[in-house]
Order: structure tokens, then C-alpha cells, then sequence
């Protein structure tokens, strides 16, 4: 297996009435080539803070306090993502490493058709002239399964439904064969059935063209049916992590095991009361002490309360942060 | 039965044109007839565009049909009055997908509350307070919370001021709009066993819209599946397994299963829903389908009952397995 991204102790901060909390919190991980990671959380947990520090998109006043990441796309050594100079990370983002948004018509400028932005995107990436940037995106657009994409490349967004829209994300995001994918809840605002196809269609991307992806989402059945390895967090930290089948079969983590007994079964035998974890997602500014998630757990004793667990190993590739393993 | 609907067409026009003439309709509901038995929880299932929202707005007399019937405990409630349905509106109350926008961001807790109460004319100000902090401590939330403003609360908690405030007038029948999609996963959790919870001790009767399966088929006793302003099938939820329509299926493989173990089948269909603009001829659902013939194109399929609480629109529906009967 070979590192494609190693996160080292990311720390990243958002001032709340003058003092500065973290959304992230010593969050290091890696991702392999040809792998796909899954995030998984609930809503400010910090995923997406996460993957936008990544391409350092993180909007002001929120500020990368402190971290590395290493992106070994280029050379063995590696370079420092965070480091890198504003002109030199311009290079990287959406060459390099490319993103998709949950919300596809807020992502498309409304006024200019789907082809001139997926242009848009090569031309400012690959020295090609326009002739051969239209040829490539007719070419991405196909692989993204529009039919007829020869006519569609002159649509605007607005002519085109919602799974079409992600479609089009999707394609201008792999225009320039980037080596990592970042999908944030890629089908989540879709209907069902397009959300199928959505996932489908990554999947079968990640195949065709050997993508690196990380794939964020608060829904365990899509990183059941598309990850190799899975990343839990909880309130900005990494709480679990495990090969896919692993976690899927052996959770640790109270929160992981609540997350899981909480999502209905759609066969099986019903009628019993749903597990629901207690409380809320705690906001940033008033965590509790000690281990995060520690309000809200069934297990909890008494030394959860003074400090943050570690990060434990316990083997096959699993890490727990709870005291009781 | 407590609420039923008869053979409800809605259209909606779309103007266009110099003097705004109407250029075309909107086909939101097509014949749609359903029950909901006193006690029981019906849920409503499709995508969107399917026309559920709308359904749920005429059973709550919020918009009129083009034609048919709404009956509420026995009334035809279709074209009361607004000054005779006053009365009866109290039997019928709404939850909404998004407690964020549902909720007056200047009213306190207890104003919103206590709203429903002035506009019913019922009981006098002290009278007021107490039943608010019943109500509030059967949702689970403290009497901390009437002082509250809405902002002020989680989107779990908003959801549970949503249900309050729809239980106030302590009515018959909620008609509940997505009301946990918006909720991150173990808050959801904690909203469908308290809409259980609420559904026993108060005698309530529920019509729950949703389109995650998993969720309707947890708290429904009966399934409804529509497709483009059509019911396609009713099923028993204990049954969902043996559904029979093909879109219930591709309906049923597009939920992600919680098991990187599990090797099934996908139904994945093609294309997107067509516009209810200008539906397709014959079944709404034949452009879609991968059991279609040219008959489907030709042929309105009626809801034929084909097992006891059963019932399927589909001319094929001879050639389709049950679900579970699908090779894996």
C-alpha cells in the first residue's frame, strides 16, 4: 500500500465570541492510492472542515491553526499541502486533487452552459487550445454517462435535472485526471433512484480510471457499499477507524456502535423500539470534558470525564479513542 | 377510517404568455384514492415530484383538488367553508420537514404554543400555561423551553417543538411531511420513537410522507408508493418484501444497506423521473421500466388488488416476482 495523503495532527479553528475553537482537532489519517476512505459523522463534526483544509478552502474566520499534508502525488519526499505557496496550491487544486459538492446548482455558475466551465477548468489547468478543450470535455461528459453529450455540452445548468447537475460536478472534477477525489455527500440532496445511479457511477469511476477517493457522508449504507476503509468522527476527532468489513462487524466505538443500531433495518423483523443515542451533537463552544463524546455515551465510567482517550490500536488495522478498550 | 381520499386529481396551471393564459398543467395528482384507519400509521413513499407534498396539503384543506374527495372522521371536508372547517381543523394538524423555517424565529416557545390555543378560543390564559408544560414534558422537552426562542435549540429539539406544537389541540391525525430528513441519524432515532411514543399514549393517527424507505417502513403499518402523481402500489409493510411493482423495487435495491457484505442485485433505472408537465401516455412509469412493453405505453394500469391489503398498478404484474423472489 502505498500513502497518497498522510494528515498529521490537522487542528482547525473557528473563533466563537472572541475565543478560538477547534472544528478539527489532531485529526491525522492517511489515504492509499487507489483506495477510497469513507468519512463518516454527523453534521459539525468536522468532515467537511476537514477535506476543505485539504485544498485550503477553508473560508475565513476559520484558520488551519496547525498540521501537515503531505501529498505524495508527485514525488516520493512529498510536499506539504499546507505549506505550499498560494500559486503552487492553484496547481494542486482541481488538478491534483478535486472536489464535489453535496449541492449541485449552487456549485454551477448559472450563466455560462456546463461546457464553457468544464473548459473553464482544463484551460486554466493544461495548456490546450479550445478546440481540444471542448474535444476533452465531450469526452469527460461521456464518461460520466450523459447521453448525447455533443448537444449537452451547450446546456446551462438549469436545463438539466438534479442527478444530470452532479453528473456534471462530477466530470469537471475528473477533467484533469486529478489523483485524488474529494465527494462531499455527492448523493445526498438527490432522490433515491439518482442517487443509486450517482453511486454507481463512482463506483464504477474508481475502477476505470484507479481513483484515490475521499468520500465524506453521514450515511453508513453508502460507505457499506462503496469504501475499502472508513474514518469515524465525532465533534472534530477521530473516534474509529477500520477496514470497511471490520467496522461494519466488529464497532468499537460507542458512538460507532449507536450510529449503526440507529439506522431502521429494511427487512428485518420490526416492531421494536429504534436504538436512538441521547442528546445532541455538542456545539463546538461548550464540549464536554474529557472524552466528547462522553455525554451522550451508554458506557461511560467514571475516568471519561478527565481526559480525551488516545487513540488506541487494536489490531487489523482498527483504532478506538474510548477507555474501555 | 379516519381520513379518506377519493380519487383525487389535482393541476396545477402554469401561466404563461402576454395576458397570462394558462399555457399548460401541471399534472401533480392523477386519481389518487387512499384510507387511513383510526390508530394506524400510513406512510406515504416516492420522490419527489411524486406528488405526495400535494396530497398532504389537500387532506389538510390547505389547497383544493380539481376533483374528488377528502372525508376526515366521517365528513366530507372537500368544500366546507373555511369558517365550518375551523372547528374541525383541530382534529387534523401538520409536522414539517424543516423545523428551521416552520418555527416564527420571534416567538418564544410558549408563544408558539400557545397560538394554537387563542386561535381555537380555548381555555383562558393560566389554562394556557399548564397544558404548554404538559405538552412540552410529553415531547421531552423542559419547562426551561417556553421562555426559549427557537434559535435556541438543537435541530432535534426544533422538531420536537414542531411535534408539540401540533399537539396542542390535541388533535386526531397528524400528517407528518418528512419530519425527520433534516435530522442528523441518532436524532432521527430519538423523533420516530417519540412520534411512537406520542402515537400510544395519545390515540394519535398518522400519515407519514418520507423517502427513505427504512424510516417509513419502521413506523408504517402500511406502505403507499407513488410514482409521478399515481399510487403504484399498497402494501402491508410487514410484506414489503414480497412488493411486486417494479419501481417499489428499484425503489427497495436503491437503499444503501448498512453491510459490506451484502451482495444483491441493482435495480438501477435509467434516466430521470419524466416531467408531470406532460407524463407519459399509458403507465406514468413505462419510460423508466425495465419490464415495459408497448402495451404499458398504451394502457392506464388500474390498482388492482391482487392479495388482500394488497394492491398493484402494473399490466405485467403476472411477469414480476416479489422482490425477495429477485435473483441476488
Amino acid at each position: 500500500m502505498q500513502k497518497l495523503l498522510d494528515i498529521q495532527n490537522l487542528r482547525v479553528t473557528f473563533p466563537i465570541g472572541g475565543k478560538e475553537y477547534p472544528a478539527v482537532d489532531g485529526l491525522s489519517f492517511h489515504l492509499n492510492r487507489g483506495e477510497t476512505l469513507g468519512i463518516v459523522g454527523e453534521s459539525g463534526c468536522g468532515k467537511t472542515v476537514t477535506a476543505l483544509s485539504l485544498l485550503r478552502l477553508v473560508e475565513s474566520p476559520g484558520k488551519i491553526a496547525e498540521g501537515k499534508a503531505i501529498y505524495y502525488g508527485d514525488s516520493p519526499e512529498g510536499v506539504d499541502l499546507l505549506a505550499l505557496s498560494e500559486e503552487k496550491m492553484r496547481e494542486v487544486r482541481g488538478n491534483k486533487i478535486a472536489m464535489i459538492f453535496q449541492e449541485p446548482m449552487t456549485s454551477l455558475n448559472p450563466v455560462f452552459t456546463v461546457g464553457d466551465q468544464i473548459m473553464e477548468a482544463i484551460q486554466l489547468h493544461q495548456k490546450v487550445g479550445k478546440a481540444e478543450a471542448q474535444n476533452r470535455a465531450i469526452e469527460v461528459l461521456k464518461k460520466v454517462r450523459i447521453p448525447d453529450a455533443e448537444r449537452r455540452i451547450n446546456d446551462y445548468p438549469h436545463q438539466m435535472s438534479g442527478g444530470m447537475r452532479q453528473r456534471v460536478m462530477i466530470a469537471m472534477a475528473l477533467s484533469c485526471q486529478p489523483d485524488i477525489l474529494i465527494a462531499d455527500e455527492p448523493s445526498t440532496a438527490l432522490d433515491v433512484t439518482i442517487q443509486a445511479q450517482i453511486l454507481e457511477l463512482i463506483q464504477d469511476l474508481i475502477v476505470e480510471m484507479k481513483m484515490s477517493v475521499l468520500l465524506i457522508t453521514h450515511d453508513l449504507g453508502v460507505v457499506a457499499q462503496v469504501c475499502d476503509r472508513v474514518m469515524v468522527m465525532y465533534a472534530g476527532m477521530k473516534v474509529e477507524e477500520a477496514p470497511v468489513r471490520r467496522l461494519f462487524h466488529m464497532p468499537k466505538h460507542p458512538y460507532t456502535i449507536g450510529l449503526l443500531q440507529a439506522i431502521p433495518p429494511l427487512f428485518d423483523e420490526k416492531g421494536k423500539e429504534l436504538y436512538s443515542i441521547k442528546g445532541t451533537v455538542p456545539d463546538l463552544s461548550h464540549l464536554p470534558e474529557g472524552c466528547r463524546f462522553s455525554d451522550r455515551c451508554p458506557r461511560v465510567v467514571e475516568g471519561c470525564h478527565s481526559k480525551v482517550p488516545l487513540l488506541k490500536y487494536v489490531g487489523e488495522g482498527q483504532e478506538v479513542r474510548c477507555i474501555n478498550y | 377510517m379516519l381520513l379518506q381520499a377519493k380519487n383525487i386529481t389535482k393541476k396545477f396551471p402554469i401561466k404563461g404568455g402576454f395576458f397570462g393564459r394558462t399555457v399548460g398543467h401541471v399534472h401533480a395528482l392523477n386519481d389518487v384514492s387512499l384510507t387511513v384507519e383510526s390508530g394506524k400509521t400510513v406512510g406515504l413513499v416516492g420522490e419527489s415530484g411524486c406528488g405526495k407534498t400535494t396530497l398532504a396539503r389537500i387532506a389538510m384543506r390547505l389547497i383544493d383538488p380539481t376533483s374528488g374527495e377528502i372525508n376526515f372522521d366521517g365528513k366530507d371536508i372537500t368544500t366546507l367553508s373555511e369558517r365550518k372547517l375551523r372547528p374541525l381543523r383541530r382534529g387534523f394538524q401538520m409536522i414539517f420537514q424543516d423545523p428551521y423555517s416552520s418555527l416564527n424565529p420571534r416567538m418564544t416557545v410558549g408563544q408558539i404554543l400557545t397560538e394554537p390555543l387563542q386561535v381555537h378560543k380555548i381555555a383562558n390564559g393560566k389554562k394556557h400555561r399548564e397544558q404548554v408544560f404538559g405538552i412540552l414534558d410529553k415531547v421531552g422537552l423542559s419547562p426551561a423551553a417556553f421562555h426559549k426562542y427557537p434559535h435556541q435549540f438543537s435541530g432535534g429539539q426544533r422538531q420536537r417543538i414542531g411535534i408539540a406544537r401540533a399537539l396542542m389541540l390535541y388533535p386526531k391525525l397528524i400528517i407528518a411531511d418528512e419530519p425527520v430528513s433534516a435530522l442528523d441519524v441518532s436524532v432521527q432515532a430519538q423523533i420516530i420513537n417519540l412520534l411512537e411514543k406520542l402515537q400510544n399514549e395519545m390515540k394519535l393517527t398518522y400519515l407519514f410522507i418520507a423517502h427513505d424507505l427504512k424510516v417509513v417502513r419502521h413506523i408504517s403499518q402500511k406502505i403507499i408508493v407513488m410514482y409521478l402523481g399515481r399510487i403504484m402500489e399498497e402494501i402491508d409493510s410487514e410484506d414489503l418484501s414480497q412488493a411486486r411493482h417494479p419501481y417499489t423495487h428499484a425503489l427497495l435495491s436503491a437503499v444503501p444497506i448498512p453491510d459490506p457484505n451484502l451482495k444483491r442485485e441493482k435495480i438501477i433505472l435509467s434516466g430521470d423521473p419524466p416531467s408531470p408537465i406532460n407524463p407519459p401516455s399509458g403507465c406514468v412509469f413505462h419510460t423508466r421500466c425495465p419490464y415495459a412493453q408497448q402495451i404499458c405505453k398504451e394502457k392506464v394500469p388500474p390498482l388492482d388488488e391482487i392479495k388482500p391489503n394488497h394492491r398493484v398498478a402494473c399490466l405485467l404484474v403476472d411477469q414480476v416476482k416479489p422482490f425477495s423472489e429477485l435473483k441476488k
